[in-house]
């Protein structure tokens, strides 16, 4: 699918959520290793997430929810089917990371090719040849991409691409204390999931879901499987995610379309008089 | 006033809109927190889509007027074509973060990146449409003139509709959800625009083509926009919000007088004059509604998440 | 345990995916609540009332592991008939004296015997001993003390014991400690459940547990629970105390305390021994190992000084420092202020920040002549000259302190050999990765050289006082790993200062564990339970074989003191016959037919004395031990449910209240530790508790604890920019509830109070840190982490410059997990308004 020819198996990430104790060493390994700059200082407030989002200077984000329990008033009570209102406490933590999606919309729209698919089917930028157009930064539709400002060029997740050539594990997985970032071959880690769904489920854990597992859905399937334990939309994942590529059809019909429309527009205006 | 941390799965209210077909929802969030990347564009992309569309769509006027033995307002069509070919390229580079490599546009051709597609209809309809121009001022080579005129000619209506593909071919709601529609908004607005500034250049008696292209251009943008706004729905919501709105009024109203002025009155030159000017702005306000709109979009995570959500529940 | 400990977590998720029971007890819900089965929120300073709860569900259900209890414990031995419990004096022990503030531990004894402990205090001087280190017992009359195996007897430990804690019960504990019963229950049930011959727990604690003024109790208190449950010297037991540094564990074993030797060999008090022979026959004990004090302390000595140490002059016994009383950190910090402390080295340690009443110690600090510290960054303590928070308030001015201060730039242990020592006492070597940058060095080069120097000013001197730095063995340089050659300002060789530690013997060759050191100066040693960690001439502290490739107890990697034994203890883990428990929980056992004992570990006992061994009359250290006697470094074999000696506040621990507390003890008269050290200085102001007038000026519990990110003063994370983003701004968590009581904002800021001083936090209100049902009434807790100070690229208020100085008698640890506060919503005044709000609450506090 990659034009490869090597047998290399598509690797990816299985991480899962329900092992992960916010430590944040996927976030520092990740910058320590692949050069990171660091983002301004905030302290938001939100739990102990001051990191807020996956961006060009974050490649692995954790975030924190804190939901259930006795609340407040002002301390909105999900209405979904998935929690009641007296539902226990819990603190979710999560570890995101870029989707190194099968159709990956970043790459569909890249207009110099910097955004390639490697032998490993990981989607990374070379950076040498992006000229930071930002096309990339509206098409993800995971919210990953985006460009370094004091750099002019996008950055995502390379899932260590020097480190993968080596045989080595990505940087925030050797990093993960507790194995809630597992890496491998897609393969494996597809059913290492599915796996671990199970003894999660039984265990009674409310709200356990696979996302991003098999190959269907908006993007053809992704290159990282996480365990939930709530919908996406908790942790600020979108949960029914499509790459704009998969309506090309629609979009360049309906360009045809209006510019058929056009030029009949023009035609059409020389029907008459001169004045 | 106390303010718990853990908003985390807030739930936010979408409001139904008007022409909404689905009912409200109720749906949970990150802090409320963007799920997109909103666009990193700055003012030079939206004032592309307007240089770009009235170059392509005056390259074709300018093709149809020769044909039909309309040299000045051919003249003046393939003035401001010429215009736009020399700005738009300028205003793209600029907004590249890294624009000494603007070259590397040209590396690839991707048919799934309409900007890869783009600019590969640009690099051929800019320099027909430059060539077309000059040569024709300097009187040389005729039949290359005529050839460069015909290309661009060709091209101008894909210059004026591949950019709606552009901001369509995004995940953001407001965009990538009027996909079927915004091509043809960009395609009105771009024959507006193109007929109102011909209008401007040519006395009233060559105007007439140029004034009728001016008018069916804002009823297709008028009407393409409506319709586009009804189907988005609660997604359409950008569009009634913060500067988005402003825009959006500007556009209609603009574009509105000016259709009506040159549609019933053009043929007395200041009532034209004034007629393009307001088309002219609508169209700017148009391609300025569009782009912030969004930005509105991209912030807020419910445009993103509730019609996700909504879609997982109804395949059951 | 995963905010502090996030690496080391790791095994207890494993053990919860092979079916393990995580139960986490915590003032907050922290990211270790966030994946442990239950999580039981407690108000900060109750934690004796919980675990009593415990032992008294334990001793009242009968689901104590009665064979093990009446075999390894003291639970058979009988009390001498004038000791009287804190039942019938209403908090207090017999033997207390009011006017010195101590406990006569006389009374405490067992009947008949005085039994010298092996850890604590091991002085039997009555006096408040300031010398603390492991030793033996004395049997004075040479006979074992008297048992009833029975456990009827009414003054044998088991009844005293259940006597003690028959009033803890689940009632109590809900009101003392805010722990609803069914939640205890649950608690005691699964404790209970999971312990016996089949099945072991665990418990891990840290300074959540250390940092009280009845600290060590708490951890007594364990214990009891661990013995009567069978779960001490058994795999998957035991009580596993958490360090809050990468090698602390070696900070005590090679001491950086002032009142110990290596190897927990008390520091010679210069009134107490009149000469070695004497300080050996007090020190060393008859029965168990510590019965060859001599030996270790003789082998110490020829490590040091070697050839100059010999029989005559009692191996340069007189080369010791001596200490004359008390000089712990918060002693010497009083005596600064005094201004009888000329100079202080300060390596890696950062006390304007992390030490309890940061004002105090800086203070103190502008009262010296010179400082040296040496750091990785320019640390707050290093700079309170220029922007202590006190030159703001115009309590000190940089024009005035005479403190001359050198600040060396010190090489991080990615730059150097060495080895850590962690909790589990392991040894891990660490090698040199990288040179360090510029005039970095290691600690190991610095005090290696400055030694040299004063070497060379005092060479040719012939005053006898400067012979103990004269005769000093002082050849570390030779190749270190980094292979440099040996000249003069070179880096010292770690391996050989690790070879000295391990020991020699009279032949120069590497000894293979302590029990070849004698005491006629025919070996050296450099602490006696880290023999064998070069043993056969291998360093092996640095072995890695991967756990995959070796047994479950990964013998292979690193070392672990003493002999490389992974569990102490471990002969509790066989029955009295030597026959394991059960097959599921074998670990070490009796091999009949090699005669010898064997198992998974080394095991903790004499190699070939057989389960029946009996000592003849006379036998001395280990040999008076029976083969059915687990404990060996304890007096009489056994693990100690009541403790006749050793510690100054009791033998058995009992609930008191923080020094600083608004909730007066429910259970007795007697408020905190009787015996709780106190600081009497104006700069230590303490707040007035429940019961005192003004009390109510300062209504909330307040507590401290880590993050994650951030490395405990904050050197090491506020100064690196990929940390420092992770958390940027010191901040409180308060619940819902008291934010809405104080009209404290989430994302605002607040003001916290004490007597001390004020600081200001961002405010975090959540529900992790809930409030409690406490005697009926709301108890609201303050939480803080304690990570912030005025330098780095993220600055903040320092947390521990609210807390008071109330130690621990026995240890003289700080009381910064349990005291009381006022919090109010804003930010809090600079310059010299800040101090008339802390005097506004003082002189309140004191009309009201």
């Amino acid at each position: 699918m990659t034009g490869y020819d090597d047998g290399q198996p598509r690797m990816g990430f299985f991480t899962d959520t329900s092992v992960c104790i916010g430590c944040k060493a996927c976030e520092v390994a990740c910058k320590e290793w692949n050069g990171v700059p660091e983002n301004p200082f905030a302290w938001t407030g939100e739990s102990y997430d001051n990191t807020s989002s996956l961006g060009a200077n974050t490649w692995r984000h954790v975030a924190f929810i804190e939901s259930g329990g006795q609340s407040t008033a002002s301390t909105v009570q999900s209405a979904s089917s998935v929690q009641s209102e007296d539902e226990d406490f819990r603190w979710l933590m999560s570890s995101d990371v870029c989707k190194h999606c099968t159709t990956a919309a970043c790459l569909d729209v890249c207009p110099t090719g910097a955004l390639f698919k490697t032998e490993f089917e990981t989607v990374v930028v070379q950076e040498d040849v992006c000229n930071g157009c930002g096309y990339c930064v509206p098409a993800c539709p995971y919210g990953v991409i985006d460009r370094r400002e004091s750099d002019g060029r996008a950055w995502k997740c390379t899932l260590c691409y020097d480190r993968l050539k080596v045989g080595e594990e990505p940087a925030c997985a050797k990093a993960c204390p507790t194995d809630s970032i597992n890496f491998g071959t897609l393969e494996a880690m597809t059913a290492m999931a599915a796996d671990r769904l199970d003894v999660v489920v039984a265990a009674g854990r409310a709200g356990a879901q696979l996302y991003g597992d098999g190959p269907s859905g908006g993007v053809d399937g992704a290159g990282s499987v996480f365990l939930l334990l709530d919908d996406p939309e908790v942790y600020g994942l979108p949960p029914d995610p499509i790459a704009g590529s998969k309506h090309l059809p629609s979009l360049w019909g309906a360009a045809a379309a209006a510019a058929v429309t056009l030029a009949g527009a023009v035609a059409a205006a020389f029907v008459g008089g001169r004045r | 006033m106390t303010t718990p941390v853990g908003r985390g799965p807030g739930r936010r209210r979408l409001r139904g809109g008007p022409g909404s077909v689905v009912p409200s929802a109720q749906i949970r969030t990150y802090y409320d927190r963007p799920v997109l990347k909103q666009p990193v564009w700055t003012w030079e992309i939206p004032a592309y889509f307007f240089t770009g569309g009235l170059a392509g769509a005056s390259a074709s006027l300018g093709s149809m007027a020769r044909r039909g033995g309309h040299p000045l307002l051919a003249r003046a069509a393939r003035r401001i074509a010429l215009g736009g070919v020399v700005v738009s390229p300028a205003l793209l580079i600029s907004d590249l973060g890294r624009p000494e490599r603007f070259h590397h546009m040209l590396r690839v051709f991707r048919p799934t990146s309409p900007m890869s597609v783009g600019t590969w209809v640009l690099t051929v309809f800019g320099p027909a449409a430059g060539a077309s121009a000059v040569l024709a001022e300097l009187g040389w080579w005729p039949r290359l003139q005529r050839l460069a005129e015909t290309v661009a000619g060709g091209l101008g209506p894909v210059m004026a509709t591949y950019t709606a593909v552009l901001v369509a071919d995004t995940a953001i709601p407001v965009w990538h959800e009027a996909r079927h529609e915004l091509p043809f908004v960009f395609a009105g607005s771009a024959a507006a625009s193109a007929g109102a500034a011909a209008t401007l250049l040519v006395p009233t008696a060559e105007s007439g083509p140029a004034r009728r292209l001016a008018v069916t251009g804002g009823l297709l943008e008028l009407g393409a926009a409506e319709v586009m706004r009804a189907r988005l729905g609660e997604l359409g919501e950008p569009y009634r919000l913060a500067d988005a709105h402003r825009w959006s009024r500007a556009a209609t109203v603009c574009t509105a007088a000016g259709t009506a002025l040159l549609g019933l009155v053009g043929r007395r030159r200041r009532v034209a004059v004034a007629g393009s000017a307001l088309l002219l702005a609508g169209s700017v306000c148009q391609r300025w509604a569009v782009y912030r709109a969004g930005f509105i979009s991209a912030a807020d995570p419910k445009y993103t998440v509730a019609p996700q959500r909504r879609r997982i529940e109804e395949r059951g | 345990m995963a905010e502090a400990h996030p690496v080391g977590f790791q095994w207890v998720v494993e053990a919860q995916r092979r079916g393990a029971t995580v139960i986490h007890v915590d003032p907050r819900f922290t990211r270790t609540s966030a994946l442990a089965d239950v999580h039981v929120p407690i108000r900060a300073g109750s934690d004796i009332a919980f675990l009593g709860g415990i032992v008294n569900h334990i001793l009242t259900n009968e689901r104590d592991f009665r064979e093990y209890v009446v075999a390894y414990t003291n639970a058979a031995t009988i009390l001498r008939d004038d000791f009287v419990d804190t039942e019938d004096l209403d908090g207090l022990f017999s033997g207390w004296d009011p006017d010195t503030r101590s406990y006569d531990v006389g009374s405490w004894q067992y009947a008949g015997m005085a039994a010298g402990s092996a850890a604590g205090n091991r002085e039997i001087a009555t006096s408040a001993a300031e010398t603390t280190g492991a030793g033996g017992a004395k049997l004075e009359h040479g006979d074992p003390p008297e048992r009833d195996e029975t456990l009827t007897h009414p003054r044998c430990v088991y009844q005293v014991l259940k006597r003690h804690f028959s009033r803890y019960t689940p009632d109590v504990v809900e009101r003392v400690c805010g722990v609803p019963p069914e939640l205890f229950a649950r608690v005691a049930d699964a404790l209970c459940d999971n312990s016996g011959r089949e099945r072991t727990g665990a418990f891990c604690y840290a300074v959540g547990w250390t940092q009280h003024s009845v600290g060590v109790q708490y951890i007594r208190t364990a214990a009891i629970i661990q013995l009567l449950l069978g779960n001490i010297g058994r795999p998957g037991g035991g009580i596993l105390a958490l360090r809050g540094h990468a090698s602390i564990q070696g900070s005590t074993d090679i001491p950086t305390l002032y009142d110990l030797l290596p190897g927990y060999i008390p520091m010679p008090h210069a009134q107490a021994y009149s000469d070695f022979s004497d300080y050996v026959r007090r020190n060393a004990a008859p029965t168990g190992f510590w019965g060859h004090m001599s030996a270790y302390l003789v082998s110490l000595l020829k490590a040091w000084w070697g050839d100059a140490a010999t029989a005559d002059n009692d191996f340069c016994f007189d080369y010791l420092p001596r200490i004359s009383g008390d000089h712990s950190t918060y002693q010497t910090l009083q005596d600064m202020l005094d201004g009888k402390v000329n100079g202080y080295f300060l390596f890696g340690e950062n006390p304007a920040v992390g030490s309890a009443n940061g004002r105090m110690h800086r203070l103190a600090m502008a009262k010296l002549d010179w400082l040296v510290v040496r750091d990785l960054v320019e640390i707050e303590s290093a700079t309170f000259w220029k922007d202590a928070p006190e030159i703001a308030t115009g309590e000190l001015r940089t024009a005035d302190i005479g403190t001359e201060v050198f600040l060396l730039p010190a090489a991080a242990h990615t730059e150097k050999d060495g080895t850590f020592t962690q909790t589990q006492r392991l040894l891990q070597w660490h090698h040199k990765a990288v040179e360090p940058k510029g005039d970095c060095r290691s600690d190991l080069w610095f005090t290696y050289h400055l030694g040299r120097l004063l070497r060379e000013r005092l060479a040719g001197s012939d005053d006898p006082r400067d012979r103990p730095l004269l005769d000093l063995t002082w050849d570390y340089l030779g190749e270190s790993s980094g292979g440099e050659s040996a000249n003069e300002w070179g880096e010292p060789s770690a391996d050989a200062v690790l070879r000295e530690i391990n020991g020699y013997d009279a032949d120069g060759d590497l000894l293979s564990g302590f029990g070849e050191l004698r005491d006629d100066g025919s070996t050296s040693c450099g602490c006696w339970i880290y023999s064998g960690c070069y043993a056969d001439g291998v360093n092996q502290t640095a072995r890695r074989r991967p756990g995959n490739q070796q047994s479950w107890v990964a013998p292979e990697w690193g070392w672990a003191w003493p002999a490389n034994r992974r569990i102490l203890y471990n002969r509790a883990s066989a029955d009295p016959d030597g026959q394991p428990w059960s097959a599921r929980k074998r670990y070490v056992w009796w091999d009949a037919a090699q005669v010898r004992w064997t198992g998974e570990d080394v095991p903790d006992f004499p190699a070939t004395t057989p389960p029946d061994y009996e000592p003849a009359d006379g036998a001395t250290a280990e040999q008076a031990l029976s083969g059915r006697e687990p404990f060996i470094m304890q007096a009489d074999g056994r693990a100690w449910l009541y403790v006749p000696s050793g510690l100054v506040d009791g033998p058995l621990p009992t609930h008191y209240e923080p020094h600083e507390s608004p909730v007066a003890n429910p259970l007795y008269a007697q408020q905190a530790n009787p015996a709780r050290e106190l600081v009497d200085h104006p700069a230590n102001a303490y707040n007035p508790s429940a019961g005192q007038p003004g009390a109510q000026r300062f209504p909330y519990v307040v507590t401290t604890y880590r993050l994650t990110e951030h490395h405990t003063a904050g050197g090491m994370s506020r100064f690196q920019a990929h940390l420092a983003e992770l958390q940027p701004e010191m901040f409180c968590e308060v619940s819902p509830q008291l934010a809405a009581e104080c009209g404290l904002e989430h994302r605002g800021w607040a003001t916290i109070i004490t007597s001390r001083t004020a600081i200001e936090a961002r405010v975090l209100v959540t529900q992790r840190i809930a409030p409690l049902r406490v005697q009926g009434r709301t108890v609201h807790q303050v939480g803080l982490p304690w990570h912030w100070g005025g330098r780095g690229l993220v600055t903040g208020d320092s947390a521990n410059d609210l807390f008071g100085l109330a130690l621990d008698p026995n240890v003289h640890i700080q009381e910064v997990k349990a005291a009381s506060c006022d919090i109010r919503p804003g930010r809090r005044p600079r310059g010299p308004a800040l101090r008339r709000l802390v005097e506004s609450y003082v002189e309140q506090g004191a009309d009201t």
